[in-house]
């Protein structure tokens, strides 16, 4: 089922959790809202479930307006960040209370119940369990009986906030690959919350940045990890350098390093930002169109990649990351100076970026 | 073998002793003493001092007040403790302050007021006698300073407990589709049933043994208006120490039950975790194998 939310606005007292936020959700997406905390993904997810009531807007539920209905009878499933098992009941009982509150005429008869159950328990192979009670389980066993109890209602649409926030790492990724797997399988409309842009960049359909209660940018995760529209996107998406300049009729220019844009062609003498990830700047020991030089802080050559720290003559911090072939044929060591060139950067102007520096 | 962080033998032991001398001073010696008391002239006298007439009314008498204040307070306090714990809104403080009230105010203090409310020389008091309902010096008076005095227990025992529990599971039953009485039924109430049955213990306890509250508003009418611990004060003052402690016994033998019921539900509540524990390792155990 497609949801729409058009213009949703939601005030906590003084703070503006959701301002004129707009959306569409395809039918059958995984969608991940992505953004620090404090940013609205969460409130915009309790509002598509109805745990919330937006201050104004609306929200659509395959076309037909759901901004009124129960959050009882959306049919959505929700996942929460800390599970919400029914402590006193065992995992089958927790995944069976869906199905067991239901109004006599609609409830499935105890054999039917079982039957589905026992399915759901299979499919999150956790059916040895279903005698057990959620303080017995892991962490990621609680989270799958989480997501079985969530569908056996055979739910529309399946909302979950920060599924894997509270798991270790090692756990979070097998349950991220097992989560894309089972929306393959099953095609439900799903939206997930995360602070963590690789989870979102790695599971969902497409990612949806959101800062401040409003929508930074929408894409397909290559897309926005490639192209992203705003510099707040490209500082949250990962590790990006600085360096200020100027653009003129599309030609940047930063110290004495100049290159020409494919953009910001009527840009007139403007201040501009361009960020550059670590991985897209390369070393060499060469000045000739260099962006900037720096001596190296620091190297930590553990994994395929060196992460080289590199401080410029004005303090500011330079980050690069070279493969290890290149980093042993520059054969450099602390103390040394070195020049970097970027394969790629993204040119922000100032006064279109508004507030320059954001803290994440 | 060498435990690191705890304190060395003696002071133990010290600690230990001193903990179990002050329970038998002032615990178990004194319960000792008033069974001793009710029961040093043999077992016919102290059944003739419970079954006499004045004693068995004031015996009803406290059972009734409590029947009907528990009960009472049990509703106001799951209400209350549910609107504090879940929901945000205006006044809220003023009403948790307001549910300590009758903790802050001395029942001597609670029995006056309602005899300003209700007396009969009073606008409210006189209306209602004029309707034929005599608040003061009757039974309605002794049941409405009992629900004064007990009204804090439940909801005190459980806002903490609902605070700390959240409100996660309760979202969860309601996004699949249980009505609110449904969430409360299989939710809400398995949750705090161990606060709720404490602060109903403890409810209960002090619905019967109220002394200052309902002995301003009864008036000691015999036969009519004693409850236990006023039929106890004025038997003990006419030197029936036998009658006094008698009566005084079933107090302390109601404590027991109630310490004795609750014991023995939790232990039932053990014994079922520890099965499904062991039914789990049993699982765990058969999902290893091949």
């Amino acid at each position: 089922m497609s949801i729409e939310i058009r213009n949703i606005r939601k005030q906590f007292g003084q703070f503006t959790a959701l301002d004129n936020v707009s959306l569409d959700i395809a039918a059958g997406e995984l969608l991940a809202l992505l953004g620090p905390s404090g940013c609205g993904k969460t409130t915009l997810l309790r509002i598509i479930a109805g745990l919330e009531k937006p201050d104004a807007g609306q929200v659509l539920f395959g076309g037909a307006d759901a901004t009124h209905t129960h959050v009882a009878e959306r049919q959505v499933g929700f996942v929460f960040q800390h599970y919400a098992l029914f402590r006193h009941m065992t995992v089958f009982d927790n995944v069976a209370f869906g199905l067991s509150v239901k109004p006599r005429r609609e409830r499935p008869s105890a054999e039917e119940i079982r039957e589905r159950v026992m399915k759901l328990l299979k499919m999150v192979q956790l059916d040895w369990l279903a005698d057990a009670y959620p303080g017995q389980l892991s962490g990621g066993q609680r989270q799958r009986i989480a997501l079985a109890r969530s569908l056996a209602v055979e739910p529309k649409v399946l909302l979950l906030d920060e599924p894997f926030g509270a798991l270790d790492a090692k756990v979070r990724k097998d349950l991220r690959r097992w989560l894309r797997e089972l929306h393959n399988d099953m095609h439900i409309t799903s939206v997930f919350v995360t602070h963590d842009q690789e989870e979102a960049l790695e599971v969902s359909d497409r990612v949806v940045v959101m800062d401040h209660g409003h929508i930074e940018q929408v894409g397909r995760p290559d897309d926005i990890y490639e192209h992203p529209a705003t510099p707040f996107v490209t500082q949250f998406l990962g590790d990006v350098n600085l360096f200020h300049g100027r653009v003129d009729a599309g030609q940047l220019t930063i110290g004495s390093y100049e290159q020409a844009l494919g953009q910001h062609q009527d840009a007139d003498g403007d201040a501009a930002v361009a960020y550059v990830r670590p991985h897209d700047l390369d070393l060499t020991l060469q000045a000739d169109g260099a962006l900037a030089q720096g001596r190296v802080e620091h190297i930590h050559a553990v994994g395929p990649v060196v992460r080289v720290e590199l401080q410029q003559a004005d303090g500011q911090t330079i980050e690069a990351a070279v493969s290890k072939e290149r980093f042993r044929a520059l054969g450099i060591v602390p103390g040394d100076t070195v020049y970097v060139t970027p394969r790629k950067l993204a040119v922000f102007l100032k006064d279109a970026a508004g507030q320059q520096d954001y803290v994440i | 073998m060498a435990n690191l962080t705890t304190e060395s033998r003696p002071v133990r032991y010290a600690l230990t002793a001193v903990a179990l001398l002050f329970l038998f001073l002032f615990l178990l010696l004194p319960l000792i003493g008033v069974f001793w008391e009710a029961l040093h002239k043999g077992w016919q006298l102290y059944l003739t001092a419970l079954v006499e007439p004045e004693a068995w009314s004031a015996i009803k008498l406290t059972l009734i007040s409590a029947a009907i204040a528990v009960p009472l307070n049990l509703v106001f306090g799951v209400s209350a403790a549910w609107a504090i714990a879940r929901f945000d809104f205006r006044g809220k403080s003023l009403l948790t302050t307001l549910i300590d009230l009758p903790f802050a105010v001395s029942p001597v203090v609670a029995g006056l007021m309602f005899i300003l409310l209700f007396g009969a020389n009073t606008a409210v008091g006189g209306w209602l006698q004029d309707h034929g309902l005599q608040v003061i010096f009757a039974v309605p008076g002794i049941v409405l300073a009992t629900v004064f005095v007990t009204f804090p227990f439940v909801a005190r025992e459980l806002i903490p407990l609902m605070q700390s529990q959240g409100a996660d599971e309760e979202q969860a039953a309601i996004v699949l589709g249980a009505s609110g009485w449904q969430t409360f039924r299989k939710v809400t109430l398995p949750n705090i049933k161990w606060g709720l049955l404490y602060g109903v213990i403890l409810t209960n306890a002090r619905a019967m043994g109220e002394f200052g509250a309902v002995s301003v508003v009864s008036g000691h009418i015999r036969g009519e208006t004693n409850t236990i611990p006023l039929h106890v004060e004025i038997l003990y003052n006419e030197y029936n120490f036998v009658g006094a402690f008698a009566c005084a016994s079933l107090l302390a033998l109601l404590a027991l039950v109630t310490l004795l019921v609750k014991s023995l539900v939790e232990w039932r509540l053990h014994r079922q975790q520890q099965a499904s524990t062991l039914r789990t390792a049993e699982a765990r155990l058969q999902a290893a194998q091949p």
